[in-house]
């Protein structure tokens, strides 16, 4: 069996969370106060997501960096791959909020696009 | 000397949301004068997400929960001048201004809206012991830097002060290949949200100690190391303690403080608490037909608190420039934060000024768990709403009623206060 300690996310009460796990499977979750708590460490401990922001080199631009987000949350576990790829990007400019940056990054079938308006100079 | 019926000072989210929102009470000239070489304020260096779940219903990034309201002020067509310092207010609304293609100039205001934001606290007031060398930024400039300029400050990094733009900046700069080796805090909480702890620290392993604070800092050019200790309940180090990390950056994420120089020149009075300008119902200072909104008011922990508050401010201007405002009689009722709650904003209310219903917000001092936050008109207690949790952190907020305010002919004093049980 498995313990995993977390602290709860959802209040800024924090409650501390411990989950007992066995294959892969949550046997139990004690220690939060409420359903935000159960839900939040279930999640977390079988499929942690994360939304990954940073910025990625423009040419042409009136500034030299664009900020980027990963269009939906992507497994945690792939945050450094994802920022390998972003720092790779080069985009020219103009680029508009929404504009795709990296497609598909490191696998995840996630987009990441552009969330600053950057017009060419 | 050119005219306007009301000049925003910054262009950040509150000047922003001011403007519109004066624009759409039907103010035609309207001008906002922004010292940046962009509109968006802090926004543009926030890159991280979760911006605008109150006002969106989503989860946006600083630069998009900007552009949404730079959009709105550009189809608006509210005038705005960029690389623009504002260099004086005075009590009769004559705003000086200066900028590189302007030279210095006066405008007439008919109303002025206060939204210059705040500071962080600078290194110079922390009293940090050790050398000044290079390679100390405040958390802040070190955003600037990396998301906008795209420079890395450092490659070994310790932070002092667990406030939401230290911790966030320990994920951005570990993202970006450094090693963040640890979050000195010198109270016992963090004043960052839990939230942040969690995705910020504990997702990358990033120690976080409490009660600890910086005692020494080495290197005569660059940053070489420093070294951190323990304090005690007076905040005074502990000896034998002591722990040292080499490092080439140290970054500050100690507290916000509102940048008033201007309104304090203007005469504008001050609240020692919030370090922000006083303000009555309609969110206006002392000074007749200067509002204020946002940071410079007090520090906000959400953006889409500061741009409710300045769509408020916004709309009060516009009454104040229209002539719809009623008189401010010497009928007003105070309210007064005691017992756990530091402050509210505002701080007056003129029933007769009052929309249907007026959002109080305050501060609590401390952590309260199963906690009352209790209203009381004069003497009689009138609301009395248990929070499971109150944080300094986090603001918390009460809504007045025109209605029962009109009721209590002859309030006085509204008083909010925490009680830990029910009294009755």
């Amino acid at each position: 069996m498995e313990k995993r300690e977390l602290t709860c996310i959802g209040c800024p009460m924090g409650c501390q969370i411990t989950v007992e796990m066995e294959n892969g499977e949550v046997l139990s979750v004690n220690g939060n106060t409420c359903a935000i708590g159960d839900k939040y460490a279930r999640n977390e401990v079988t499929h942690p997501e994360r939304t990954v922001t940073s910025t990625a080199v423009i040419i042409g631009g009136d500034k030299p960096r664009v900020s980027v987000k990963t269009k939906s949350n992507i497994p945690k576990d792939k945050i450094f791959d994802c920022m390998k790829e972003i720092d790779r990007a080069c985009v020219k400019a103009p680029v508009h909020i929404g504009d795709v940056v990296v497609k598909n990054v490191a696998g995840t079938g996630v987009d990441v696009v552009a969330t600053r308006e950057v017009p060419a100079v | 000397m050119i005219s306007y019926d009301i000049v925003i000072v910054g262009g950040g989210p509150a000047g922003l949301a001011a403007a519109i929102s004066a624009r759409k009470a039907g103010v035609d000239k309207i001008l906002i004068l922004e010292r940046d070489k962009e509109l968006g304020g802090i926004l543009n260096q926030c890159i991280h997400n979760g911006f605008g779940l109150h006002t969106f219903k989503e989860e946006l990034t600083g630069p998009e929960y900007a552009q949404r309201f730079i959009t709105q002020v550009l189809d608006e067509k509210i005038e705005y001048k960029l690389h623009t310092m504002v260099m004086d207010i005075s009590s009769d609304r004559i705003v000086t201004a200066m900028s590189r293609e302007d030279g210095m100039y006066q405008i007439k205001a008919g109303a002025v809206i206060l939204a210059m934001g705040c500071r962080e606290r600078p290194r110079g007031a922390l009293n940090i012991p050790g050398y000044r060398p290079a390679g100390i930024f405040s958390a802040g400039t070190a955003q600037r830097l990396v998301n906008m300029e795209g420079y890395m400050p450092g490659r070994e990094v310790v932070i002092l002060g667990s406030g939401d733009i230290g911790l966030i900046m320990a994920r951005r700069m570990t993202l970006e290949g450094a090693k963040v080796k640890v979050v000195a805090e010198l109270m016992p909480y963090s004043g960052g949200l839990k939230r942040n702890i969690v995705q910020c620290l504990d997702d990358f392993g990033i120690p976080l100690k409490l009660s600890h604070t910086v005692v020494d800092i080495e290197g005569k050019e660059h940053l070489s190391a420093v070294t951190i200790a323990e304090v005690d309940k007076n905040m005074k180090p502990i000896p034998g303690t002591e722990e040292r990390y080499t490092c080439d950056t140290l970054l500050l994420s100690c507290g916000l403080i509102p940048e008033n120089e201007l309104s304090r020149n203007a005469g504008v009075e001050m609240s020692p608490v919030t370090s922000g300008p006083v303000v009555n119902e309609s969110l206006e200072t002392n000074i007749p037909g200067v509002f204020a909104c946002g940071n410079v008011l007090h520090v906000h922990d959400l953006v889409d608190y500061v741009s409710e508050e300045a769509t408020r401010a916004g709309a009060n201007a516009a009454k104040f420039v229209k002539g719809e405002m009623a008189e401010n009689s010497d009928k007003v009722i105070d309210i007064v934060a005691t017992d756990g709650a530091r402050y509210t904003v505002p701080s007056t209310i003129n029933v007769e000024r009052m929309d249907d219903l007026l959002t109080v917000r305050f501060r609590v001092g401390a952590v309260y768990k199963n906690s009352y936050v209790s209203v009381y008109f004069d003497d009689e207690r009138v609301m009395h709403n248990k929070k499971r949790i109150m944080a300094p952190g986090e603001m918390e907020q009460v809504i007045l009623q025109k209605e029962k305010l009109k009721e209590k002919s002859g309030l006085k004093k509204i008083t909010i206060r925490i009680e830990a049980e029910d009294a009755n």
